[in-house]
């Protein structure tokens, strides 16, 4: 079983190792004239006006917040599923008071507008 | 030494040197990388426990999930993503000697403990330890409870998340 | 552990790395040719016969271009971001079976990189670490346009995951195992797409959403965006986004052929065990063109919208169509399945018609 992730190993190292090569093949090959204007921030032409990190909205970290709990819903269900033909009835209603629990808390989420993107 | 005892080494080494830059780096979305290095040391640890589900669950939740929760909370709490003070102030030296004497103390009680030095049986092989897992989660003589707890928790989280997050609407 | 085994691996992974790098310089030929075969044109065709040069050409154009790197990016994290995207995109495809076990030079070789207990959490694991490529990428630059295309990329990418994790269960459900080998032989005599359409087609949407195709393409929506996450990069670096982001459409529709289309199984190939990589090339490519077809046909949707689809529509119906699954499983009646989950499906095509109908009520 071990064995296997040696293989993945392989190919993750093979993989990194060519993306290396492209960027180097990069570096070697293109001209590099630095000017002031070239080192500018990308905006259309237009000179860029205050700093180019800012805060983000709450919006976002919500979202990931969300993913998480159904992610890990998810991460649940999926060896529920391997073994779902031997429980039968039992692991179908098992998994049912799971989710109905959690989707109590979707439905307050969706009620909130926290699913809204205005 | 054997060629999985190297590889555990150095994921060992890995996944400390990471966890140092973690506390030690002072831009914040390096150190939330830090710990995504660490985090992945860790699931290569799970690997060589024979422990594969735990290793992905570990790569979607922590990796996949979690860290990419702290980037966003990094981006939405900083403007300027450095932190400018100092990061040791004068009461060092007391931390530093009550991290040595609770280390002492852990490293003094677990002692007498044989797991450290007693090699754990091998697994018998063939065993389909994900099935093994699933049925152990779900079996009414097994964790049903705990697993049905958790379902609680999590809705616990999701209306507190929302409810803090959209306080004034 | 033999030596043999590492050389074997070795060989494997680097066949699978050569074949989708082929694969995604030919894939920009055949969508340029295939979109301009769409709107009336005849799409490149003058380095090489059909074209046929016109991959080489461009890569050679991107590595004599000059790079630049602002003044003011995270120079360490900008050039890793490239790296990191493009990583995932090539690892994911490891746990494909291409077809049955071979004998090859006295050796019995399996036609996959790593055949895992877990390999629709594997999958589910590396495309969630896609996400960090594009966030990096955005927050290296130092540049607003690539900040707000990292950002609503990597919301995007997250909540399109769900309804794919949700879509891998119906699989599972029915092959009762997570590793892709097993999921395929439970498909021999009915395609899983037979079976569960309907988990079938969320499954594809979620996927143009994961890739960020058209009409998901919103990252990369140049009126607003200018380039999204990769406004700063050119040259070489530019070129492994480009790469990512076509050798992940290429490894998905190979996940979506492996999960509900068969994988490498058709006629014949009992007897003659190398059919099955051709079968498995040939649904492949229909997928692809799928995708191609729908870039061609759709145009973008809304931000707002997106989110909403993601959230609102296909994450309830995933579950739905899980639970359908199960109920047919435990009836032992599996041809309720596509029957009550298109019901499902149809329900909600006609909520979704009926909400989108009083919004625009609403609005005159």
């Amino acid at each position: 079983m071990l064995l296997q992730y040696i293989a993945i190993a392989i190919l993750i190292f093979l993989s990194t190792a060519l993306a290396g090569l492209v960027i180097v093949l990069g570096e070697l090959f293109g001209p590099r004239v630095k000017t002031n204007v070239k080192s500018m921030p990308y905006e259309s032409g237009m000179t860029p006006i205050g700093p180019g990190t800012r805060r983000m909205p709450v919006r976002f970290y919500l979202i990931a917040m969300l993913f998480i709990l159904f992610d890990i819903e998810i991460i649940f269900l999926l060896p529920w599923a391997v073994v779902f033909r031997k429980l039968g009835v039992f692991g179908l209603v098992e998994m049912l008071i799971f989710i109905l629990i959690l989707l109590v808390g979707y439905l307050y989420a969706w009620k909130k507008g926290a699913l809204e993107w205005e | 030494m054997t060629p999985l005892q190297l590889v555990f080494l150095l994921t060992a080494a890995l996944t400390l040197v990471a966890a140092f830059r973690v506390v030690t780096t002072r831009n914040l979305v390096h150190a939330a990388l830090w710990l995504v290095v660490t985090l992945f040391g860790v699931a290569v640890l799970f690997v060589l426990l024979n422990a594969p589900f735990l290793a992905v669950v570990q790569v979607v939740v922590y990796i996949g999930a979690i860290a990419v929760l702290f980037i966003f909370a990094i981006m939405l709490t900083r403007r300027e993503m450095r932190d400018q003070g100092a990061q040791l102030n004068k009461g060092w030296w007391a931390a530093a000697l009550v991290s040595l004497l609770t280390f002492g103390g852990l490293f003094w009680l677990t002692r007498s403990w044989d797991g450290f030095t007693r090699t754990a049986a091998p697994l018998p092989t063939g065993q389909d330890t994900l099935s093994a897992l699933g049925k152990a989660l779900v079996s009414p003589d097994a964790f049903v409870l705990p697993f049905e707890i958790a379902s609680v928790l999590l809705l616990a989280a999701l209306v507190g998340a929302v409810y803090v997050a959209y306080r004034e609407k | 552990m033999d030596s043999a085994l590492i050389l074997e691996w070795v060989i494997k992974s680097a066949i699978l790395i050569f074949v989708l790098l082929t694969g995604f310089a030919y894939l920009t030929l055949f969508e340029r040719r295939a979109l301009a075969r769409i709107q009336v044109r005849i799409g490149p065709n003058r380095a090489g016969p059909f074209g046929l040069l016109q991959p080489v050409a461009d890569g050679l154009k991107l590595i004599f271009k000059e790079e630049l790197t602002p003044a003011e990016a995270d120079k360490v994290l900008f050039t890793l971001a490239p790296v990191v995207t493009v990583v995932p995109a090539l690892i994911l495809a490891a746990v494909i079976p291409w077809g049955r076990d071979v004998t090859l030079f006295g050796r019995q070789v399996s036609l996959s990189v790593a055949d895992l207990n877990v390999g629709v959490l594997y999958i589910m694991a590396v495309s969630s670490i896609a996400v960090y490529g594009i966030v990096l990428a955005g927050w290296s630059s130092n540049n607003k346009y690539a900040l707000l295309g990292g950002l609503r990329s990597s919301a995007q990418m997250i909540s399109y995951e769900l309804a794919l994790g949700l879509a891998f269960v119906p699989a599972i459900l029915l092959a009762d195992s997570m590793r892709m080998v097993d999921i395929v032989e439970a498909q021999h005599p009915w395609w899983f797409v037979v079976i569960q359409p309907v988990g079938t087609a969320i499954f594809l949407i979620a996927t143009l959403a994961e890739v960020n195709r058209a009409p998901f393409d919103m990252p990369e929506a140049e009126q607003e965006l200018t380039a999204g996450y990769h406004t700063e990069y050119s040259g070489m670096k530019f070129a492994l986004f480009f790469m990512a982001e076509y050798a992940k459409m290429i490894v998905i529709s190979s996940i979506a052929a492996t999960l509900f289309f068969g994988g490498y199984l058709g006629p014949g190939v009992d007897r003659y065990p190398w059919l099955g990589p051709l079968y498995l090339f040939i649904k492949i490519v229909i997928l692809l063109f799928g995708m191609i077809w729908l870039r061609a046909t759709f145009p973008r949707i809304r931000y707002d919208r997106l989110m909403a689809f993601g959230w609102k529509v296909l994450l309830p119906l995933a579950l739905a169509v899980t639970f359908i699954t199960a109920l047919g499983i435990v009836l032992e009646m599996l041809w309720l399945i596509p029957v009550l989950s298109l019901a499902a499906g149809l329900f909600t095509v006609a909520m979704v018609h009926r909400a989108l109908r009083r919004k625009a009520y609403a609005r005159a």
